[in-house]
């Protein structure tokens, strides 16, 4: 596999802010990547800068082998923009939006109409070509964003939180577009808060705080390089937690509101052994997950 | 900081800022018959208050009637008002509120050619409002001779002045609100001050330069006059020099301005 996008410590200031901290990460042909982290972590940032619409302060960044500061037009050619923010636009209907956009791209007339039905039906639109934007749900209004995206055949999509805001059924039609997208071989580049979506999706992802990457890898791998395979979650008491600390060397326990996780590798022999001193209210061995990572490497203060 | 000279850096623009003027047309192409009827109703309303009542008491200005008199000035208000208005409070709007720019700057457009596909369109706004007041005024048997057709190009020129200065002031203005400053300090005192209602000969003599210096509308209004009366002067080419130069200054400034406002 080739590297399609390729940063070697990319820097960004705004003004006096350091919003990416020289950083450096590959991006291969065909998979789909995500960008975690807390708010104002630099995610969006680096992902505007891969797409061109934010210039770099320094370091190297190559899209499809071209360099972002001599060819942002023709980077811009092949990539399909997925905002964080609705940018439909509202004077057009939603069937309008699609031909609009394709002008910008040089796509000819013929060619965008086609595209622009196949589109809708691929997100389920269809028999909303004629409605004005304002007449649509967010759901909805998500899904064109997404349609406007692919208009000019991106080999590469940028997704700026694909699903905030949006109900399970609409997310779910959502991850079931970006598996098929990355089964035609469009690599995907996402950002997202839901750690369930980048377990899901991505099968590389970087965490990112403070604009600096944190950790980076397949999520399976990186949950397990930090806490092994399970999660004992116990009802807080503060005499199982003593006994807890007391007991045992190789196990790590994290209080979170009103239970401990405790971070091990022999889950049921610790299990037992609390169940056979106290009667916790509650007690279950999870999977360990890619929250419990996040939380662990970011922190748990609020960053806004 | 920028050095001081990059604001007048000419931009690099290719052939899709039209992508931008046809966006903003078809917007327009929706609407446009109820759009067309205010700048249809203004001038009447102007041509019988001021050319009707007020001229009643006004025998004549510079050897014409006073309401041929006020029609140039008519002409030039509405291209003003047109261009300025589209690429303040319209653009403002796409730009802040609708976020069009931001969509289009996603592909392969820049954000330089939609600045100035943005300014072009105000330029036209001017034309097709410029147009349809003299077209009333021609109606009504105010223009002599065949010049004053001359007056539809010229309103696209002058279209492109004023939407370049709105554009200005888009880049720069902190909310949306703030256009109230433009509008009261400069374009009002335009409208009153450059030739439209009274010959500013009348005027104090310092007021006269002020006029002639820092309200482009004067020669814009001179030029309109000349043409629709069908007295050309030589004088009108000078005119013209200078409102090319005011034109290409505000236009570049307008792009370079928008570009720092935008790019962070």
């Amino acid at each position: 596999m080739s590297s399609i996008v390729e940063a070697k410590n990319l820097i960004k200031y705004y003004e006096n802010l350091r919003a990416v901290d020289n950083i450096s990460f590959e991006v291969m042909k065909g998979e789909c990547f995500g960008f975690l982290g807390p708010n104002g972590a630099g995610k969006t940032t680096t992902m505007q800068m891969v797409h061109c619409v934010l210039p770099i302060t320094s370091g190297e960044l190559y899209v499809a082998g071209m360099n972002v500061k001599e060819k942002a037009r023709e980077i811009k050619a092949l990539i399909g923009v997925v905002p964080q923010e609705n940018n439909l636009d509202p004077d057009f209907t939603v069937c309008k939006n699609l031909i609009v956009f394709a002008r910008y791209f040089d796509i000819p007339k013929d060619v965008a109409e086609k595209r622009a039905s196949d589109l809708l039906e691929f997100l389920s639109l269809t028999e909303k070509g004629d409605v004005v934007i304002d007449n649509l749900s967010s759901g909805m209004k998500h899904r064109l964003l997404i349609a406007r995206a692919l208009i000019n055949e991106p080999q590469i999509l940028v997704l700026d939180e694909p699903t905030t805001g949006l109900d399970p059924q609409a997310r779910h039609l959502i991850w079931d577009r970006i598996v098929d997208l990355k089964k035609e071989g469009v690599t995907v580049l996402l950002t997202t808060h839901y750690m369930e979506e980048a377990a899901q999706l991505c099968d590389r992802i970087v965490i990112m705080d403070y604009g600096k990457i944190v950790e980076e890898g397949n999520p399976k791998d990186i949950v397990k390089k930090h806490f092994g395979k399970n999660v004992l979650e116990i009802s807080y008491s503060e005499e199982i937690l003593s006994f807890l600390k007391g007991a045992y060397h190789n196990a790590t326990e994290e209080v979170i509101g009103d239970r401990i996780n405790v971070f091990t590798n022999e889950p049921e022999q610790i299990l037992s052994d609390v169940l056979e001193r106290f009667s916790p209210r509650e007690a279950v061995i999870r999977d360990a997950n890619l929250e419990d990572v996040f939380l662990k490497l970011t922190g748990r203060r609020l960053r806004e | 900081m920028k050095p001081f000279s990059s604001y007048f850096k000419f931009p690099k623009l290719t052939y899709r800022l039209w992508k931008v003027w046809v966006r903003d047309r078809d917007v327009f192409m929706k609407t446009f018959k109820t759009d067309l009827l205010i700048p249809l109703l203004e001038p009447l309303l102007y041509l019988v208050a001021m050319g009707f009542g007020l001229g009643l008491f006004i025998s004549e200005v510079n050897g014409v009637s006073y309401i041929q008199f006020i029609a140039p000035g008519l002409v030039s208000i509405s291209i003003m008002y047109a261009s300025f208005s589209e690429c303040t409070y319209s653009s403002y709007v796409r730009m802040y509120f609708q976020k069009t720019y931001d969509a289009i700057v996603a592909t392969p457009v820049s954000l330089e050619e939609v600045v100035a596909g943005e300014v072009l369109w105000g330029a036209t706004k001017g034309l097709i409002n410029g147009s349809i007041v003299l077209a009333v005024v021609a109606v009504f048997g105010l223009v002599n001779g065949p010049l004053f057709l001359l007056v539809i190009p010229f309103s696209f020129f002058i279209g492109l002045l004023f939407s370049s200065f709105g554009m200005c002031c888009t880049a720069l203005v902190p909310s949306i609100d703030s256009f109230n400053y433009p509008f009261f300090l400069y374009i009002t005192p335009m409208f009153l001050f450059s030739g439209t209602f009274f010959p500013i000969t009348i005027l104090p003599k310092p007021v006269q330069l002020f006029a002639q210096i820092f309200l482009p509308l004067t020669q814009t209004v001179n030029i309109t006059r000349g043409l629709t009366l069908g007295i050309p002067e030589l004088s009108m080419l000078l005119d013209l020099l200078w409102l090319v130069v005011v034109t290409v200054v505000f236009f570049v400034l307008s792009i370079n301005l928008m570009v720092k406002r935008l790019i962070k």
